[in-house]
């Protein structure tokens, strides 16, 4: 049985190892198109603040980890999928067999349609590669222009200040991280960013970039004009999927999968943010892009291809975690709330601390908190554990941050429930 | 014999020593606010529950951390932060559905219970043992399963 694995990030490494768990014998294929130890894009910005080096970013750290697992790993890209043969092209034109493929090519950064996108001094920061680009070029003084102020953006924020770099930042949406903060959190982000000198447009797109004399110029749809030496764009990502196009593999934001995250092709599976899978909360498919799910995704998706009907996936829950500047900020869920829905909320603006939760009736289905950074995870158990607040839902409308107390008296024996036993 | 805390709130009263000798022990300092065990406070009921991560078998956690910063001590069996390694990107925090994963502002990694290599401080300190280390058999399968039942039979 030859599992063949396409993509060596979270999802893909997962799930190998998770194969090797399941079956000792069985011939397991890691293929990366990039030249570098399988690494996280997590790390990163960790790497760009220089609290780590570049061996800090890999996703494991004992240097013979795949080797010694039996776990081939082959740097090539794939060109093309061939299913009827249950073959793999790759780059430099040999084929791969496999029996089982799992798809965790992950996804690429956005270029907007822009004139002058394609110039040389405008970066991206997704790759170890990108990383090492930046690092080179942000120097105190440079003037830096941050294109996109969503998760990715806010996460090199950091960074980039840091280096000393004169630094604006301009977003399309009405506020920072729109896909992940509502208007309170995301001004609340701003403000933060703003009061570290940093400037930023929102609800600002621009319209042209160009190269001056020796500076970038950057037109805004205000009719300003920024002058930079490099533009870092962060305008979104995109599922890695333009290869699979006459593959017979079907496809919408992501991968279609099922809760067995099986694609429409028999032994062919896809796993983490190239994956359009189950979302808890919803119970629609979706792309989340997010950690957690690329490695939930590799777990299951390893049951699977190892032949457990068992192994359905339950949908996995929307939540990120963002550090801009310090600032610690997080939603969970349905944090923009539901219809009919109540929500509790404490917000204290001078001091950076805001949380707000959503109910549906006495369930807890969504929250956002900015400044929290003790038992936030609780957040999530609440949610997916579909806990019943009773009366605790009364007391977090009053006092949304007594989370872990809501919690722990809703599944814990302590004293005054201890009854039952 | 793997061994895990037992915490029976009922014999807690809110001392909180357990977080003294939590903090002193990783951060050579007495603040509750660094120690990795919290008491909890039932002001209506009058009741305090001590609570910290159980080193549960899924290991949300660890399994979630990008870096592979959090790892199985095979003596123990707890699942320990290698401080070195962390880098501070807080994804584990929002992981455990237990909230027992906490990011320190301070240091700028993740803190979680380390069960203190084999003897853990909070289970010497507390003086009404409300909190024990004992044979991970025995820390409350029934009472558990009890719990498990009553809360099911609401949903």
């Amino acid at each position: 049985m030859h599992h063949v694995i396409i993509g060596a990030g979270p999802a893909g490494v997962v799930a190998a190892e998770s194969l090797r768990k399941l079956d000792s014998q069985c011939e397991i294929s890691i293929i990366g198109d990039e030249p570098e130890p399988p690494y996280s894009r997590m790390a990163l910005p960790y790497y760009l603040i220089k609290k780590i080096d570049e061996s800090g970013t890999y996703l494991r750290t004992e240097a013979n980890h795949f080797q010694s697992n039996n776990i081939k790993l082959i740097q090539q890209r794939v060109t093309k999928i061939l299913p009827e043969q249950k073959n793999l092209q790759l780059a430099n034109k040999t084929l791969v067999q496999y029996d089982k493929l799992l798809i965790a090519t992950g996804s690429s950064p956005i270029k907007p349609a822009i004139p002058g996108i394609g110039l040389p001094e405008i970066y991206n920061c997704w790759t170890l590669e990108d990383a090492r680009k930046i690092s080179k070029q942000a120097k105190p003084g440079s003037r830096v222009v941050l294109m996109g102020a969503g998760f990715i953006g806010c996460i090199i924020l950091e960074a980039l200040f840091k280096s000393g770099a004169d630094l604006t930042v301009v977003e399309m949406g009405d506020r920072m991280v729109p896909r992940m903060m509502n208007k309170k959190a995301g001004r609340l982000i701003q403000q933060w960013c703003e009061n570290k000198g940093i400037k930023i447009h929102t609800g600002t797109k621009i319209t042209s970039l160009a190269k001056g004399q020796d500076k970038l110029q950057i037109t805004l749809d205000t009719d300003k004009t920024l002058i930079a030496d490099f533009v870092v764009c962060a305008a979104g990502v995109k599922a890695n999927t333009d290869f699979l196009k006459d593959s017979g593999i079907n496809t919408d934001q992501g991968i279609l999968v099922n809760r067995h995250l099986q694609t429409n092709i028999p032994d062919i599976y896809a796993a983490g943010d190239v994956a359009q899978g189950l979302d808890f909360s919803t119970g629609e498919y979706s792309v989340q892009a997010i950690q957690p799910t690329a490695t939930d995704h590799g777990v299951l998706a390893a049951l699977n291809m190892a032949g457990s009907k068992e192994a359905i996936h339950r949908g996995n829950i929307n939540m990120n975690v963002l550090d801009t500047l310090g600032l610690i900020a997080c939603s969970f869920g349905l944090w923009q709330g539901v219809e009919q829905g109540e929500h509790a909320e404490q917000y204290n603006p001078e001091r950076f601390r805001y949380i707000n939760l959503q109910f549906d009736g006495e369930y807890l289905v969504g929250a956002t908190a900015i400044g929290l950074t003790q038992h936030v995870g609780v957040l999530r158990g609440l949610i997916q554990g579909k806990i019943k607040l009773g009366e605790w839902k009364d007391r977090l409308m009053h006092d949304p941050l007594r989370i872990m107390e809501a919690y722990l008296s809703r599944t814990q024996a302590i004293g005054f429930n201890a009854s039952v036993w | 014999m793997l061994k895990s805390l037992q915490i029976e709130p009922e014999k807690c009263t809110g001392c909180l020593q357990c977080e003294l000798a939590c903090s002193y022990h990783h951060e050579g300092i007495f603040n509750p606010s660094k120690s990795r065990i919290k008491v909890f406070t039932f002001h209506q009921e009058g009741r305090f529950a001590p609570y910290t991560c159980t080193q549960c078998t899924e290991a949300w956690c660890l399994h979630t951390c990008p870096v592979e910063a959090i790892v199985i001590n095979d003596a123990t069996g707890a699942k320990e932060v290698i401080a070195d390694r962390c880098v501070g990107c807080k994804v584990c925090t929002i992981s455990c559905p237990f909230g027992t994963v906490n990011y320190n502002v301070d240091s700028g990694v993740v803190d979680k219970c380390d069960l203190c290599g084999g003897d853990p401080e909070c289970a010497t300190a507390c003086p009404t043992a409300a909190i024990t280390y004992v044979d991970a058999e025995h820390t409350g399968l029934a009472r558990m399963q009890a719990h498990a039942a009553q809360s099911i039979k609401d949903l």
